[in-house]
């Protein structure tokens, strides 16, 4: 029972982790850009949210309704500055840059807040604890609001994309910048906005983190780590993939900790590795049917 | 006034100039073929004249208004549409997606989604296939429904025949048949010059990046095109045709 427990537990995180990934999923897949200071903007955010919380006493969701258009304006801001110029650059230079911009969004935290770690658990009354019998597993409010949440938030990226003008645009330029602007698309624009957009995921992501934990101005490294794994074991780019990739993450992860105490982080990088490997020796079989079949 | 008037037109491939010193004008209802061989710079000025190549020296302009500067975009909001060499259809997204983001250009016009796809009746049943899925003359056939979409008034048409049967180019021809009658203003670059004579009011043969002789069609031979075409430069040969 305690085995099946692990697992359900494991789904739930996965939904947390869905939510973390998505900005950085939908940032790779209409940009080809790895936002190496994802997990730090989603603190910023979060602290964006306790900040609100704390000094003006509002609830975390109307603070993150107040937190989401700032952080949008964040990433065209940024997609417009340092995305767009570095990428003109090469392929490494936006990862250098986005490094760069996390290693600053994190000691200017540092700065600002000081060293102390944060949450938003008491501005949440029972919602942070609470929890209801359901075939003899607790199932954590909190948990699964996440994981509806971060459905609710892929399927209408999802029906956006599928099923807008805006979406065929940002699809179009995801597939080839240069012809979508031949058929009158603003591809500068169209990625500043879905800069935007993942910068809001972002932002739910950074005040679910502090719902559930509690977060300190370095926070951003670990949750870099959980949000690429869940992407790049989902299959980067695809947002139902990053669901699933999510999932993954969380079930190896509680099981993981089942095994063993020390086990809940190792799990999930050995999963990450296993599914990168036979990733690489699927993508390596042409080649090595061809090389067999010329001698 | 002519609907385009290029001056001077250069462009680069880094250090290699790849069109030079084009002065071309266009009036409204011409189709110009460009020809000559790979390596002559048509593609590039097609892509230059498209905006999704910089002019590296010379003068654009389209409708009376200087367009050099203009991004791809913009130019296709103005009224220059490029099917490009290859397709490049979006092969992630369906047909349909392929036409209706061409609506992006906010054009309003003879064309749109109901009057292309009648246009290419080959593509009704293919409405929601990935673009990707389709035989090589049915994905000409969106790319040159996905940049009528656009409502141009100058339609630039890269090698359309290029990589099809020769089944599959009387079928994208057949199509094209309708647009010329439709007295569109065009700028084609074709290798097959049997259709290049039948389609165009005139011919630019362009070597090494230039222009090195015009004329109508009426007026030229193939022999004179195909000297041209080669590059021969020797005593005997024909006279350019202003």
């Amino acid at each position: 029972m305690s085995w099946l427990n692990q697992i359900v537990q494991g789904i739930l995180l996965g939904g947390y982790y869905a939510l973390l990934a998505c900005g950085l999923s939908f940032m790779f897949g209409v940009m080809r850009i790895i936002n190496l200071a994802h997990g730090s903007l989603a603190v910023v955010a979060a602290y964006g949210v306790l900040t609100l919380a704390d000094r003006y006493e509002l609830n975390p969701f109307v603070a993150l309704a107040l937190v989401m258009p700032g952080m949008a304006l964040l990433g065209w801001v940024l997609q417009r500055l340092m995305l767009e110029r570095s990428a003109r650059a090469g392929e490494l230079v936006p990862i250098l840059a986005t490094f760069g911009l996390a290693v600053v969004l994190d000691n200017t935290l540092f700065s600002v807040f000081g060293a102390d770690s944060r949450s938003l658990a008491p501005s949440i009354d029972t919602l942070a604890y609470d929890g209801v019998e359901l075939a003899g597993f607790t199932i954590g409010h909190l948990s699964v609001l996440t994981f509806a949440l971060s459905v609710v938030l892929l399927g209408g990226l999802h029906l956006v994309l599928a099923h807008t003008a805006i979406g065929r645009q940002i699809r179009s330029v995801a597939d080839d910048p240069a012809t979508a602007q031949l058929v009158g698309v603003n591809a500068t624009a169209v990625n500043a906005m879905a800069s935007a957009i993942a910068m809001m995921t972002v932002a739910v992501a950074g005040t679910f983190l502090a719902m559930r934990a509690a977060v300190d101005p370095y926070a951003g490294a670990p949750q870099l780590i959980f949000a690429f794994e869940a992407v790049m074991i989902g299959g980067a780019g695809s947002l139902w993939g990053t669901l699933a990739g999510g999932i993954a993450l969380g079930v190896a992860q509680s099981l993981g900790a089942q095994i063993h105490s020390q086990g809940f982080l190792i799990a999930g990088h050995v999963l990450f590795l296993l599914v990168l490997l036979g990733r690489l020796l699927l993508a390596g079989r042409p080649l090595k049917l061809a090389l067999t079949r010329s001698r | 006034m002519s609907l385009l008037k290029l001056e001077a037109l250069d462009a680069r491939h880094g250090l290699l100039k790849a069109v030079r010193g084009i002065d071309i004008e266009l009036n409204e209802g011409e189709r110009l073929a460009l020809v000559g061989a790979n390596g002559a710079g048509k593609t590039t000025l097609l892509r230059t004249l498209a905006g999704i190549h910089p002019a590296s020296a010379g003068r654009i302009w389209f409708e009376g208004e200087d367009v050099t500067q203009l991004s791809a975009h913009r130019r296709a909001a103005a009224g220059i549409a490029l099917v490009p060499e290859g397709r490049r259809l979006f092969g992630s997204m369906s047909v349909a997606d392929n036409l209706r983001v061409a609506t992006s250009a906010l054009r309003t016009g003879a064309w749109n989604f109901d009057t292309v796809v009648a246009a290419f009746p080959q593509l009704k049943p293919k409405l929601k296939a990935s673009a990707a899925s389709l035989s090589g003359g049915q994905q000409q056939a969106v790319a040159i429904g996905r940049a009528l979409m656009t409502n141009p008034r100058l339609l630039l048409l890269d090698e359309v025949s290029l990589g099809l049967s020769p089944l599959a180019v009387q079928g994208v021809y057949d199509s094209l048949a309708g647009l010329m009658a439709s007295k569109i203003t065009l700028i084609l670059v074709e290798q097959d010059l049997q259709r290049t004579f039948s389609v165009s009011d005139r011919i630019a043969c362009m070597l090494e990046g230039a222009v090195v002789a015009t004329g109508r069609t009426a007026e030229m031979t193939r022999k004179e095109v195909m000297h041209h075409y080669f590059g021969h430069r020797t005593a005997d040969a024909p006279k350019e045709i202003a």
